[in-house]
């Protein structure tokens, strides 16, 4: 399932001068620029309404911007079609805010619907069945420690449940850019610390581009701060000076624009007011 | 603009057999014993109806020609469209607004398929060749229904002049707009259902405004495109 690391770095995601406006309104997105290279981690923080959501939906070709560039994968996805999108898309894992799960399928059919489904998996006369793709799918959910509950169905889980079905689901298909949407919110701090473990053990085992939304800070510090060890299977701190410190970067969004992009100890160095409600005091750091 | 993505896609992969199969299922097979009842109830009531108004002609025995013709012309079709469009319409309308509210619709998007081929085109397709079907069951109970009254109830006539005569009162037209008619109507009652269902906004208020919405609709355009079907035919 791990995917080999690339030789190149490469930018996966970049906004150019991206904004969004409806109807004389004041700007939803306004021209945010940013690029997201190969094994980066992204951590996306701001207030409710600033544009987070926005942006992850325009990233997906969910919703189109009004002026400015989107390049996914080194290609320029401005202009491009739904059709086109969906073989885009089938490259990008993605969990939304509450799982997004199909409510009329098991967890089971949840996770294998990307394998089912997207045109990728169907190309040169194969067509995958529901057996066919079982190991796959077990693997991804005993990734996320839900290999049980292939049979039930989404309403028979707890909201953290779902949200770790969602990986799943999301990781299922080996995407190399993995956009998450705020996937620790109204969780209690044991399982958002279980569902941010997953993020980073997905992040190293499958060397997967990531995106997170989120209002915790904390997440972000666990990201920026840790790695997954697959021996003792725990997190562990990384060593100071590592140069994975380096690759994980906060970006602050306020009111539609991007006001803040750089590393923990850049944003922990953050005069702004609004800025540092997103950083927390150095000594008040979980270590 | 949904119907020709809708029908473009049914020539293009990946094709989602299973969900065609699964809709050909719920719409024809779930709707026929509700059909079978609609459509015997017709023929009675066509008959019953029919029995005093010829006997003041003193033609009792035409009275399977009339039940034949009005229900293959016409109230086959519209009766058994009016049915599934509220049996049906408001299902996919519900179904798809559901989606539509809980983000599953985006989901799917965001997985890398098409919404319009996963769920609009099988339900299209099903329905188009389930509602014929259904409309020809219904006829035919129906005709069954107008003999049950006209000949073992009201002895109005005897067995064989009853099928005889609904025999040969059927011309190619009246087989031509009988099968057209539940075609028609079948694609309105597809694309409505899933235009009200994917247009749906407003979580589950809007869920029940669209389903309501999808089948007045629905029941609206079946009754326009039945009385300019008819107009046409009758000139032929």
């Amino acid at each position: 399932m791990a995917r080999q690391a690339p030789k190149e770095r490469r930018c996966i995601l970049k906004f150019e001068e991206v904004s969004l406006v409806f109807e004389q309104d004041q700007p939803i997105l306004d021209r945010v620029s940013f690029e997201i290279w190969s094994g980066e981690t992204r951590i996306l923080l701001g207030a409710a309404g600033a544009g987070k959501t926005v942006m992850m939906k325009i990233a997906l070709g969910l919703l189109r911007s009004t002026s400015g560039k989107v390049f996914v994968f080194g290609q320029d996805v401005t202009g491009f079609d739904e059709r086109k999108w969906f073989e885009v898309r089938s490259y990008i894992g993605v969990l939304f805010q509450e799982g997004g799960l199909f409510d009329s399928l098991t967890v089971e059919e949840n996770v294998a619907y990307p394998l089912l489904n997207q045109a990728r998996f169907m190309a040169e006369g194969r067509k995958p069945t529901a057996d066919s793709v079982r190991p796959d799918v077990q693997e991804a959910l005993n990734f996320v420690e839900l290999g049980t509950t292939m049979s039930k169905f989404p309403s028979e889980l707890s909201g953290g449940m779902r949200r770790r079905v969602g990986i799943a689901r999301g990781s299922v298909t080996d995407p190399e850019l993995f956009l998450y949407d705020s996937p620790t919110a109204g969780l209690d701090p044991i399982t958002a610390n279980t569902i941010i473990t997953l993020l980073i053990k997905d992040r190293e085992l499958r060397n997967t581009t990531t995106t997170i939304i989120t209002h915790r800070f904390q997440d972000g510090h666990l990201l920026a701060n840790f790695r997954y060890n697959p021996e003792s299977e725990r997190l562990e701190k990384l060593p100071a000076g590592s140069p994975f410190l380096e690759r994980t970067k906060f970006m602050v969004m306020k009111n539609g624009r991007l006001v803040f992009e750089g590393t923990e100890a850049e944003l922990a160095l953050s005069q702004d007011p609004y800025i540092s409600k997103f950083s927390m005091h150095p000594a008040t750091k979980v270590s | 603009m949904l119907a020709g993505r809708a029908t473009a896609n049914i020539v293009r992969r990946p094709f989602y057999a299973k969900d065609l199969i699964l809709q050909m299922d719920a719409i024809g097979v779930g709707s026929l014993p509700i059909t079978i009842l609609i459509g015997f109830f017709s023929g009675v009531i066509m008959a019953l109806q029919m029995s005093r108004a010829l006997a003041q002609y003193g033609a009792t025995g035409q009275v399977g020609q009339i039940t034949a013709i009005t229900l293959v012309r016409e109230l086959g079709p519209v009766l058994t469209a009016l049915l599934i469009a509220g049996r049906n319409a408001s299902g996919i309308a519900s179904e798809l607004g559901s989606m539509k509210v809980s983000e599953q619709i985006d989901a799917m998007r965001a997985l890398g398929t098409d919404p319009v081929k996963k769920l609009v085109t099988p339900r299209l397709l099903a329905m188009c060749v389930t509602l014929p079907l259904l409309t020809i069951i219904a006829n035919f109970v129906g005709l069954i229904g107008g003999y049950m009254v006209a000949v073992p109830l009201l002895r109005l006539t005897t067995a064989s002049q009853y099928w005889n005569n609904a025999w040969r009162s059927l011309e190619y037209n009246d087989i031509a707009q009988g099968l057209l008619k539940p075609f028609l109507f079948a694609i309105i009652i597809a694309l409505v259902g899933c235009l009200y269902g994917m247009r749906t906004s407003g979580g589950t208020q809007g869920v029940g405004k669209a389903t309501t919405q999808a089948v007045v609709v629905a029941s609206v355009w079946i009754f326009i495109v039945t009385a300019v079907i008819t107009r046409i035919f009758v000139n032929l």
